[in-house]
């Protein structure tokens, strides 16, 4: 297992006052909030000044912390010498946050500990919800058409019947509905944390993301997707194919369309109770003058055709 | 020790508009006192659907926002003005941040075309 330095972590000294600790702490955690970051790895990041955070804070475990001695490097093998803690006593509070979040070596520390205070709790009569977990979920936009299944990996820490943790794997399969949105969340009932007592387990909510598409951008539930067209099919009309997340569709592009515009499919978008729509940015494409022939057709519309496209700005054609 | 299980879920429920919540469905799913979500509502942070009855009913999607303002007031202790404040400007940002994906992939498009 390898050894953390938390203050390290929390980018403060080993001397540092109680108030700095908490300014640290502050600060990384509104820099690395889930919520409010989209520091890749945020996430992670979160849970490691949350855990320095519940050891440095609380001077007891910071205490017992210190006495391991600052000749440890971060990332280094670690294995707690026996009795590390002798001496120290505990006021058995539980944790602040999701201690099942928490590192190996965190556990290896204080583990039993935390084991203590909730077998203690526990035999008390006393009993609570267990924690809601949340996780995300990335699927393809076509997915949210026609709804999907997923596995996803779940790794843990529970209690098993003696009250030691165990770590456990899970894999859940999980019906994505049709319709869902970016950002939505999806409710398990009770695959969350184990509760106390008697008490029921908490809920796990699954933050639904898509990956990003080689074709369609998302909005909500409107969908767009550049097309690119002809100089004929966009001055002449035409009827075009249209790829949609559900498949193609025939689309009439207006005769005398002259420059860039988006047409709506209306429905075309992620279903829904109110479907979102497809929009289609049309981007109208020059063939090259590559051919003899081709020079021939635009020489032939530079002497024929009066157009001047900078009129209306006022420059000279 | 490793466990390795296989479950298979066919209770999921999507936390959309059409998901009503009662006060204490909704209490328990955010983890904040009936108190705390008054609150949230006075601050215009979530809206139950039907504000003049006696016993609110909040959507799914309220829940979304309440759960993120639950982890504001818990990990940062953000009071209730400034989770009003912290969710209009995540919502901007979100938006701001897809035109900006949205821009640069029409800009790779145009590269690859």
């Amino acid at each position: 297992m390898e050894f953390r330095d938390y203050y390290d972590v929390m980018g403060v000294a080993r001397d540092a006052s109680e108030d700095d600790i908490k300014k640290a702490y502050r600060r990384l955690a509104r820099k690395y909030h889930p919520d409010v970051s989209k520091e890749p790895d945020a996430e992670e990041r979160f849970k490691e000044v949350g855990e320095a955070y519940a050891v440095l804070k609380d001077a007891e475990k910071r205490a017992a912390y210190d006495q391991l001695g600052p000749n440890w490097q971060a990332g280094q093998d670690f294995q707690p010498p026996p009795d590390w803690d002798a001496g120290f006593e505990f006021s058995g509070r539980g944790f602040d946050g999701d201690a099942s979040q928490f590192s190996d070596f965190f556990e290896s520390l204080f583990g039993e500990q935390f084991r203590t205070s909730r077998q203690g709790r526990g035999a008390s009569g006393f009993s609570a919800r267990g924690e809601d977990h949340h996780a995300k979920v990335l699927i393809d936009l076509e997915d949210a058409y026609t709804g999907a299944e997923r596995s996803i990996s779940l790794r843990g820490a529970e209690l098993d019947d003696s009250g030691h943790v165990v770590t456990k794997d899970r894999t859940l399969n999980v019906r994505i509905p049709k319709g869902v949105k970016q950002g939505q969340r999806i409710r398990l009932a009770g695959q969350g944390g184990p509760g106390i007592g008697d008490a029921p387990a908490g809920d796990l909510y699954l933050e639904i993301e898509f990956n990003p598409h080689r074709l369609y951008r998302v909005e909500g539930r409107d969908v767009h997707v550049e097309l690119p067209v002809t100089p004929w099919e966009a001055a002449l009309g035409a009827t075009i194919s249209v790829p949609t997340p559900d498949g193609n569709v025939e689309m009439r592009v207006p005769e005398g369309t002259t420059q860039s515009r988006t047409l709506r499919l209306k429905g075309r978008g992620i279903p829904g109770k109110e479907p979102g729509n497809m929009y289609v940015d049309l981007a109208i494409t020059l063939p090259a003058a590559d051919s003899e022939r081709a020079r021939e057709l635009y020489e032939a519309m530079r002497g024929d055709l009066a157009y001047d496209p900078r009129g209306k700005i006022g420059a000279r054609a | 020790m490793t466990d390795t299980r296989q479950i298979t879920i066919t209770t999921s429920e999507l936390l959309d508009d059409d998901v009503e919540l009662s006060m204490d469905e909704f209490c328990r799913a955010c983890s904040g006192t009936t108190q705390w979500v008054i609150e949230l509502v006075d601050e215009g942070v979530v809206e139950p659907v039907n504000l003049t009855a006696e016993d609110w009913r909040f959507t799914g999607t309220s829940l979304t926002r309440a759960q993120v303002a639950m982890r504001l007031h818990r990990d940062l202790d953000v009071n209730t003005p400034g989770i009003a404040l912290a969710l209009d400007l995540i919502d901007e940002i979100r938006r701001l941040r897809e035109r900006v994906v949205n821009r640069r992939l029409d800009r790779q498009g145009d590269r690859n075309g």
